[in-house]
């Protein structure tokens, strides 16, 4: 076997470095660089990009990426659960329901945000509404700021919430329910002390999978956020091309890519991996 | 208490469905603004003479077809081989690549390609574009097979080499056939998000290179247009079908 398994993982092989490690290197190298006098990069080595994210300028940066985040996660998982509790309880009908949580997410992301686009602008299908019933007469400021670029985030991640909570959900056994029924709890203590905890690892996967995409956004706080540098990846943008400064750009993206990591690192970690 | 939660997922679906079911309502609407006026397939007839629209749409069609065709190879032959035996720097690296931001993944291969043209004076293109998009679909790929392998009897293949078939026979005549429903199905997962990528595309395009998602962005920077509402509806149409048979090969 260890030759032709050689051959089937050169290809991944050659991906891993050439288009994974490689330019991941080059980005490592350019953090620790200075910024050159016509973009690019110049010598000597140096740290001071990694100090400047520390800067209060930055930092508030960051803290919104992790708040919004934050805020995303904790909605989807509101939104969810009840969601995948009466997936899980649809009988013959389950898979019809989970096609209608899937079939939204995979059809386009942008075409999904460019809708809460066209229906939160000021000319707007929700304000055109509200104006028609007299009951505003200025169009609301509904679009570009952070309660747009939350509600783009919820709307683009919820299946990721969804579906792995479905699965823990849908194992587990009523007999439990029943039992805690039978000896006398109330409906909502079965469901913070049985049905929550045994959902446990559903929960941490999909606040993993919905909080990683979520802090790592560009597209949602570009289209949704307006021009105003929203969260960390329209940073990490901004200085690749406006403000081509690359070596702070190369240090936001390795802080962010770290982050990643680590999250990752700690989900594959915990018993929920099986669920991704 | 079960008609609460009923209710529930009622409003949660129209959550989920009703901006896009208005997206492709207003497509079909006579008028520019967002006010009904009639059917129209005006913003159609648009889109069938836009030829920059035209043009993007078969560069998409480009890419994601030819790098779907080569991240499906790698990534099945990847997931066979972590089966056969595991590694854990390459199971590592495929799920850190699946983490790992947009953004982030972007402007590395951007820099990667800038620091390449140095020495071999190549440019940016349709070509940087492909590699990119194998770039990102490779671990998918290999996920998907993956989660397909992990229901197969490792006793197949050792029966099959029992009766005497070597080692490629096996998998060629007795895996292959039975992980065939999953490569199809991690092709279209591919397939689609090569066509829907924005981020990535839009660092390592080049001038000739302009896909789909970058027009449609553009155009969406500018302000909503009813234009946009229709390849929209387009795109959503094709996708989910594309996404419904996915669904039911997965499942085969």
């Amino acid at each position: 076997m260890s030759r032709l398994r050689f051959w089937f993982l050169l290809p991944a092989r050659v991906w891993l470095i050439f288009l994974f490690a490689f330019p991941l290197a080059i980005v490592c190298a350019y953090s620790l660089l200075e910024r050159g006098t016509y973009g690019g990069v110049e010598l000597p080595w140096t740290l001071e990009n990694y100090q400047r994210l520390f800067d209060p300028l930055y930092g508030v940066i960051f803290l919104r990426s992790f708040g919004l985040a934050l805020a995303a996660t904790a909605i989807c998982l509101l939104l969810a659960f009840p969601l995948a509790l009466f997936i899980s309880r649809a009988g013959p009908r389950k898979n019809l329901y989970l096609h209608l949580v899937i079939l939204p997410f995979w059809t386009s992301f942008l075409v999904r945000t460019y809708a809460w686009l066209f229906l939160l602008r000021d000319t707007g299908l929700l304000n055109t509404l509200l104006q028609k019933m007299k009951l505003i007469s200025q169009p609301l400021p509904l679009l570009y700021n952070d309660g747009a670029v939350l509600l783009g985030l919820v709307y683009g991640f919820l299946p990721f919430m969804v579906l792995p909570l479905y699965a823990t959900l849908e194992r587990l056994d009523p007999v439990l329910l029943e039992a805690a029924a039978d000896l006398g709890a109330r409906p909502w203590t079965v469901f913070y002390r049985v049905i929550v905890p045994l959902a446990g690892p559903g929960i941490w996967a999909g606040s993993a999978l919905v909080f990683i995409p979520c802090l790592g956004a560009y597209l949602t706080p570009d289209l949704l956020g307006g021009g105003k540098t929203v969260m960390i990846g329209n940073l990490v943008q901004n200085q690749f091309t406006t403000a081509r400064d690359w070596p702070f750009g190369a240090a936001a993206s390795l802080a962010l890519m770290a982050l990643a990591a680590g999250l990752l690192a700690v989900f594959m970690r915990s018993r929920s991996r099986e669920f991704l | 208490m079960k008609r609460a939660l009923g209710l529930y997922a009622a409003a949660a679906f129209a959550f989920l469905h009703v901006p896009l079911i208005t997206l492709i309502v207003f497509s079909v609407n006579a008028s520019r603004f967002t006010l009904w006026e009639g059917f129209s397939l005006q913003w159609y007839r648009a889109l069938a003479r836009d030829t920059q629209m035209l043009e993007a749409a078969w560069n998409s069609a480009v890419i994601a077809m030819v790098s779907t065709a080569i991240a499906t190879v790698a990534g099945t032959l990847a997931a066979y081989g972590l089966w056969k035996r595991a590694s854990r720097v390459l199971t590592g690296a495929l799920y850190l690549s699946l983490v790992t931001p947009e953004i982030v993944m972007g402007i590395s291969l951007l820099a990667f390609f800038q620091w390449m043209f140095r020495w071999l004076g190549w440019q940016l293109g349709l070509h940087t574009v492909m590699l990119a998009h194998v770039a990102f679909s490779i671990a998918y790929v290999a996920v998907v097979v993956a989660a397909r392998l992990r229901t197969l009897d490792r006793g197949l293949e050792e029966a099959a080499m029992d009766l005497g078939a070597t080692e490629w026979g096996a998998f060629r005549q007795v895996t292959l056939p039975l992980l065939a429903p999953g490569i199809t199905a991690a092709a279209l997962l591919s397939l689609t998000i090569s066509f829907d990528d924005y981020v990535i595309t839009s660092l390592v395009a080049g001038v000739d290179s302009e896909t789909l998602p970058m027009v449609i962005y553009a155009m969406a920077r500018r302000g909503a247009n009813p234009s946009i509402n229709a390849i929209s509806t387009v795109i959503v149409l094709f996708f989910g079908t594309l996404i419904l048979i996915s669904e039911r090969m997965r499942k085969a």
